[in-house]
């Protein structure tokens, strides 16, 4: 099936693991990814803080560019560029669009969240029909973050306080993902930059509270969470005297693995918290 | 005229309402808002308080305060408001006023990260991370405190694993469309 894509910037640079595995993930389950041509950046939390207007029309651009495709569907691996583009639409297309100086001339495909997307019962099926390599002795929890799931107005989630969709991928590749209560508490973002003390403490909340329950990793669809959760460990553990470096693993990671594919130890390669001693413990890798 | 909470005025509230409507008249002080936001211990008013400031007329506070900075746009707030108040939006709503109109924020370093993220999207259409975090630290005075404080050892060792893992591109990648861009991110009035 050929779908639009929309990678966003970060998919670019810091997130190539997530990319690449996107990538590999898709192609190995027929889906080919048409990015969005000349796509630009979503404004990201910048953009909707102190210039509101903008934020919309940023989204109109990218979504006036992926209506051209003819695609019924958009797929978003990132959540914050989801949330973005599900905001611009739904000013646009519910809210009546008024103020706005890009206007969309023909409907926009269907936005997705990547882990929602491969969360249909059709794409749950697939994932068990394909799986080589269960996740039978590992055990997360699973971390959404916000974006793709509030507000729900936007986003039109069901389950936006207890969000289910990398929980049925997990099990559906034999893994364990245990019940938690921080799903989708913040990790404070750009707070991570422009106030990390505020970042290492949202951050150690999560580690600790994913420790408590006895989880080997924590499981991510967003590259903001991944990077704020992975790239500051050493100084997270020094603010809270304590030790917890959990392997921070992409959601289409574990499908990769689950499924065999040959390029997974490179994705791996590319964290800060080494997750390969974990997997070699739980017999994932070699 | 001097305003205070007996005396209200509520021409800020208008002003609000005509540019959302965030609903914030709405607020019946449940605190819900409060009880689940995640930032409360970097804030100086509590997100049950903006609204209600901001009903009372009291622009200066909710406009100076370290809250409206301090927020993570996480939407719980609006998320969970019983009375649909959208909470979250009205922060932003707040924080793009604030720089307008030329007040003294608190929290400078986060409206230089907001403005150097969009000055780096308005060169070429996208972000160029491996640009964002030092022009950042130079336009935030960032850099001087990491200096001091040896901070900037972290960063460095951070960028040169980030580079070695093949995740920090050197070059930022420019659109077609750039001009167009350009064009939306002129500033706000």
């Amino acid at each position: 099936m050929k779908v639009t894509y929309y990678p966003g910037c970060s998919l670019e640079g810091t997130a190539r693991d997530y990319a690449d595995s996107i990538h590999d993930v898709c192609a190995h389950f027929g889906i080919e990814l048409q990015e969005v041509p000349d796509w630009n950046c979503c404004g990201a939390t910048a953009a909707h803080s102190i210039n509101h207007k903008a934020s919309i029309e940023l989204g109109a651009r990218n979504l006036k560019l992926a209506a051209r495709q003819s695609n019924a569907d958009m797929l978003v691996p990132c959540p914050l560029c989801y949330n973005r583009l599900k905001t611009a639409a739904w000013a646009l297309e519910e809210k009546g669009g008024g103020d706005y100086d890009i206007q969309l001339d023909s409907p926009a495909p269907r936005i997705w969240d990547l882990a929602n997307f491969f969360a249909t019962e059709e794409m749950l099926n697939k994932l068990g029909e394909n799986l080589k390599k269960p996740l039978d002795d590992l055990k997360v929890v699973c971390y959404y973050g916000c974006m793709a799931s509030r507000p729900p107005h936007i986003t039109k989630a069901p389950d936006y306080e207890n969000p289910q969709s990398m929980d049925r991928i997990v099990k559906a590749l034999g893994g364990k993902a245990l019940p938690w209560p921080y799903k989708t508490d913040c990790c404070g973002a750009s707070l991570m930059v422009t106030r990390p003390d505020m970042g290492y403490r949202l951050v150690g909340k999560l580690y600790d509270m994913a420790q408590r329950v006895g989880a080997q990793a924590i499981v991510v669809s967003c590259q903001m969470c991944q990077a704020n959760l992975d790239m500051y460990q050493k100084q997270i553990e020094a603010e809270w005297g304590r030790s917890f470096a959990p392997p921070i693993l992409y959601f289409t990671e574990l499908i990769g693995l689950a499924c065999g594919l040959p390029a997974v130890e490179s994705w791996l390669s590319r964290h800060m918290a080494d997750p390969r001693p974990l997997l070699r413990e739980v017999r994932l890798v070699a | 005229m001097q305003r205070n909470g007996l005396s209200p005025d509520y021409t800020f509230l208008e002003e609000v309402e005509a540019a959302g409507p965030f609903s914030v008249s709405e607020c019946f002080q449940c605190r819900k808002c409060t009880n689940g936001c995640p930032a409360t211990f970097a804030m100086d008013l509590y997100p049950d308080q903006v609204i209600r400031l901001a009903i009372l007329g009291l622009k200066d506070e909710v406009l100076r305060s370290k809250t409206i900075w301090v927020c993570a746009a996480c939407e719980t707030c609006s998320t969970r408001c019983p009375n649909g108040v959208r909470i979250a939006e009205l922060m932003d709503f707040l924080k793009e006023m604030a720089v307008v109109e030329g007040v003294a924020i608190p929290q400078p370093q986060v409206v230089s990260f907001h403005q150097t993220f969009l000055d780096n999207i308005r060169y070429t259409g996208r972000i160029f991370e491996g640009g964002l975090l030092g022009a950042y630290m130079l336009r935030s005075g960032q850099m001087g405190s990491m200096v001091k404080t040896g901070a900037w050892k972290d960063q460095v060792q951070l960028g040169w694993k980030m580079f070695r893992k093949g995740r920090l591109p050197l070059l930022p990648k420019s659109i077609e469309g750039k001009a167009e861009v350009a064009a939306i991110l002129r500033p706000s009035k």
